[in-house]
């Protein structure tokens, strides 16, 4: 089983206006940042939440608490794909109660991964409200969940993969689509 | 890597690399402690059974709270108040047990490879909770990440055994893994308690306790299991704590690093004494916590449906 890209659709720059867009037009529809707490979702989300921050922190010369989340613990896929052997940190040090916020995750796909994650942060507390940032949605909802901030619509088959790669953990900056070949699709 | 077996039933078995990913994975569930929510969602629907045919506290309550805090349904089977007492064999309450669909089998038993017959004889998961003097693979397994917490790395660090290694099946499931992960072991205790040919585990013997723990980086105390010596292998308690105990004086004599430790019940003032029992240097507690932390890590690890469809990577 091997991923062959097929096209870049992303490069950095476009990844940075992107998330520079969504910073303003988080603190723009809350009125500035009161309140505003950024949880990144394990591995690629946490990144991102990290580029969000410094965004916002250029606008508005605040810099919001950053967690993270790692969902493995909430997955309802433990059936069919076993335990997962690699575990990231799931690390909250601020208090959620009351704080609005905002989810960050690379890609958008079937919702598992953004709800697994909301009944995590709702066992830390009762945040007011929580709101999603995706850099990428790729369509094919199996829940009801809708995401607040968008860095890039993009239609893709059930077969196709997306990878965001983020300076962190690949040394670089871009989305790629490809395929895989063989049998396992995106989980 | 992934836990690719249907059972635990000993450290013997086990691979360095397994026992590494059980106690990373260990270190995960630990974390969950210091949540305000103190458990995980991740085995819903699932069902475990925790078979205990002889009397045990803390390793009972250490797995009914870790089957808890994976949110798994649970049923406690004490031998005392079950059909076990009307004579059914061990085989038949078992079965009995998987007609019901139960996923995963959690026994103690006074008997040396109860475990071990139960996992052939079952579908289902079996983890030895303590097998007559065999093994303990959690207790050797809690005792190990309470180790590497503090040490690190194990390769090449003095652990030294200390107590009735005969009968222990604490020191059996120490000496499997330690060894396994480069640990130089030392045992220490009466002849009576040193089964003769121990060394062949690749451990040393030492019958002087000050010699025994001069180089150590840590003691594990053995519990002198004082109902299993009627026919005693020492004269009295006050002459085994007089050589053997663990006391303010003995600890005086280690490196300014090494710490004790205790897996419990604690015969105070015989193995161990009082003032080193609740003394600076003892880690007693964070054995407690970080049982919970392995057994959920194993019955975790263990609750595998297909290993191979893991293979797909962090996606979404």
């Amino acid at each position: 089983m091997s991923f062959q890209a097929k096209a870049v659709i992303m490069n950095g720059k476009e990844m940075a206006r992107a998330i520079k867009r969504m910073a303003h037009e988080v603190v723009e529809a809350h009125k500035g940042t009161d309140d505003l707490v950024l949880i990144g979702i394990q591995r690629r989300g946490v990144p991102l939440a990290k580029m969000m921050r410094a965004a916002i922190k250029q606008v508005e010369e605040i810099e919001l608490p950053l967690g993270s989340v790692d969902i493995t613990f909430y997955r309802d896929d433990l059936s069919t794909l076993g335990p997962n052997p690699k575990v990231a940190k799931t690390e909250i040090p601020f208090d959620v109660n009351d704080k609005t916020v905002i989810l960050v995750d690379d890609v958008l796909f079937t919702g598992r991964t953004v709800r697994a994650a909301m009944e995590e942060i709702m066992d830390w507390g009762r945040p007011r409200a929580i709101r999603l940032v995706v850099l990428i949605d790729r369509g094919h909802r199996e829940l009801p969940i809708r995401p607040d901030y968008v860095g890039k619509n993009v239609p893709t088959s059930q077969r196709e993969i997306i990878e965001v790669r983020v300076t962190d953990l690949d040394n670089k900056e871009e989305v790629v689509i490809g395929e895989v070949n063989g049998d396992d699709p995106q989980s | 890597m992934i836990l690719n077996r249907k059972d635990v039933l000993g450290l013997e078995d086990l691979e360095a690399e397994e026992i590494l990913s059980i106690l990373d994975m260990s270190e995960r569930f630990r974390a969950v402690f210091d949540r305000p929510v103190r458990g995980v969602p991740i085995m819903r629907g699932r069902t475990v059974v925790n078979l205990f045919h002889e009397p045990s506290t803390r390793t009972r309550i250490s797995f009914e709270l870790a089957e808890k805090r994976l949110s798994a349904d649970i049923i406690n089977f004490q031998a005392a108040s079950s059909s076990l007492r009307k004579g059914e064999t061990l085989r038949d309450t078992a079965e009995n047990l998987q007609a019901m669909r139960i996923d995963m089998l959690v026994v103690r038993h006074a008997s040396a490879g109860a475990a071990h017959y139960l996992a052939r004889v079952l579908k289902c998961s079996v983890i030895n909770a303590g097998d007559g003097a065999h093994e303990h693979p959690t207790q050797g397994l809690l005792d190990i990440m309470t180790m590497r917490q503090r040490l690190g790395d194990l390769r090449g660090k003095k652990v030294t055994i200390i107590g009735d290694i005969a009968h222990s099946r604490v020191a059996r499931s120490n000496i499997w893994g330690l060894t396994k992960l480069g640990a130089e072991v030392t045992l220490c205790g009466p002849p009576t308690m040193v089964p003769g040919g121990i060394d062949r585990l690749g451990v040393t013997v030492e019958y002087d306790l000050r010699r025994a723990v001069a180089q150590a980086d840590v003691l594990n105390v053995l519990r002198i299991q004082l109902e299993r010596h009627e026919s005693k292998s020492f004269p009295s308690n006050r002459e085994y704590h007089k050589l053997f105990g663990i006391t303010e004086d003995v600890v005086r004599g280690l490196k300014p690093e090494a710490f004790v430790m205790h897996p419990g019940p604690m015969n105070r003032d015989v193995e161990i004494a009082s003032e080193v029992a609740d003394g600076p240097r003892q880690v007693i507690l964070d054995q407690v916590a970080n049982g919970v932390a392995v057994r959920m890590a194993l019955i975790y690890l263990l609750s595998g449906g297909d290993p191979g469809a893991l293979a797909g990577g962090d996606a979404e």
